[in-house]
């Protein structure tokens, strides 16, 4: 175990290596996905307020549903 | 092709994917990186600092085909104004700038032991981090007007100028003297290394790429939700 964490002497560099990338792809996907959460609750909130809840059936027959 | 342009339709079949690209992409990591630390042996040159390789060249490759992606879509969106064009491009380039800097940092953790330095101006690494502030400056473009839509534009036409570079990352290493090492896996004799190694890395490449598939479903998502969330904001001004 101890000379797997090693690398030959090069674990300081390895595991900064690997460390680094998950990191950043972790805060890229949890961001995203905290911002399409955020954006969806914000979607529904404004559609219960201007009483559209009913008009999203409609939305997904029609073919130009975002411009409507 | 026009099946796909419809936003609404678009939303359905990401929903209907994502899980499998989620199972898929965490499969592949798991595979891959045991194969990095496990099956693939230490380098005869380079110890164990070939590691840093199944992260390095997947990254930096997805780096660019992130950027090549960015100049298709960007192309598609100004010739044909195609709706969803321009989406996948703006909620493709966080992505590519985050592969794009990582191929830099573990890029830097290499050299320092290999070549003896964190950092060389030499051509493979100038034109990758050339191609870092392209990711940034688009996104930057982006925000840059009140007026979306010259944004989108402005930004297009930004992301068009810049796949110039991509040729120059491409060849650099032949072109120019470079303490890069040249192509080992795209050349025109097929890849120039081991069975024991070229397979964690390929399979790294495909969950990297995985990953921008998931990262990009959800970013499109969230941007079509914020166009819907604009124009409900637009009635609700007008009072309904």
């Amino acid at each position: 175990m101890q000379e797997f964490l090693e690398m030959g002497g090069y674990g300081a560099y390895v595991w900064p290596s690997y460390g680094i990338t998950a990191l950043v792809m972790v805060i890229l996907l949890i961001a995203s996905v905290r911002s399409l959460s955020s954006t969806e609750a914000t979607h529904k909130r404004l559609q219960t307020e201007l009483g559209l809840d009913k008009e999203q059936k409609q939305e997904t027959e029609n073919s130009n549903g975002d411009e409507a | 092709m026009h099946r796909f342009a419809n936003p609404t339709r678009f939303l359905r079949i990401a929903a209907a994917i994502q899980p499998w690209v989620i199972g898929i992409t965490v499969i592949l990591f798991g595979v891959g990186l045991y194969m990095s630390f496990f099956t693939s042996p230490p380098d005869y040159q380079q110890g164990e600092t070939v590691r840093i390789m199944y992260v390095h060249v997947p990254a930096a490759w997805m780096g660019m085909f992130c950027y090549a992606s960015l100049a298709i879509a960007s192309a598609v969106s100004l010739i044909w104004k195609h709706p969803l064009a321009d989406v996948a491009a703006k909620a493709t380039a966080p992505t590519g700038a985050a592969f794009t800097f990582l191929s830099l940092v573990t890029g830097s953790l290499w050299g320092k032991p290999m070549w003896g330095t964190w950092w060389v101006w030499d051509a493979r690494l100038t034109s990758m981090l050339i191609l870092l502030f392209l990711y940034l400056g688009y996104m930057a473009l982006q925000g840059a007007f009140d007026d979306r839509a010259r944004g989108a534009k402005a930004s297009a036409i930004l992301a068009l100028v810049g796949a110039v570079n991509l040729p120059i990352i491409k060849f650099s290493v032949t072109w120019w003297n470079s303490l890069h090492q040249g192509a080992t896996v795209v050349t025109m004799d097929g890849p120039k290394m081991d069975a024991s190694m070229l397979w964690p890395l390929l399979i790294m490449a495909f969950a990297f790429k995985g990953y921008y598939i998931w990262v990009l479903l959800v970013r499109m998502r969230q941007e079509l939700t914020a166009n819907k969330v604009r124009i409900l904001r637009l009635k609700q001004a007008h009072g309904g």
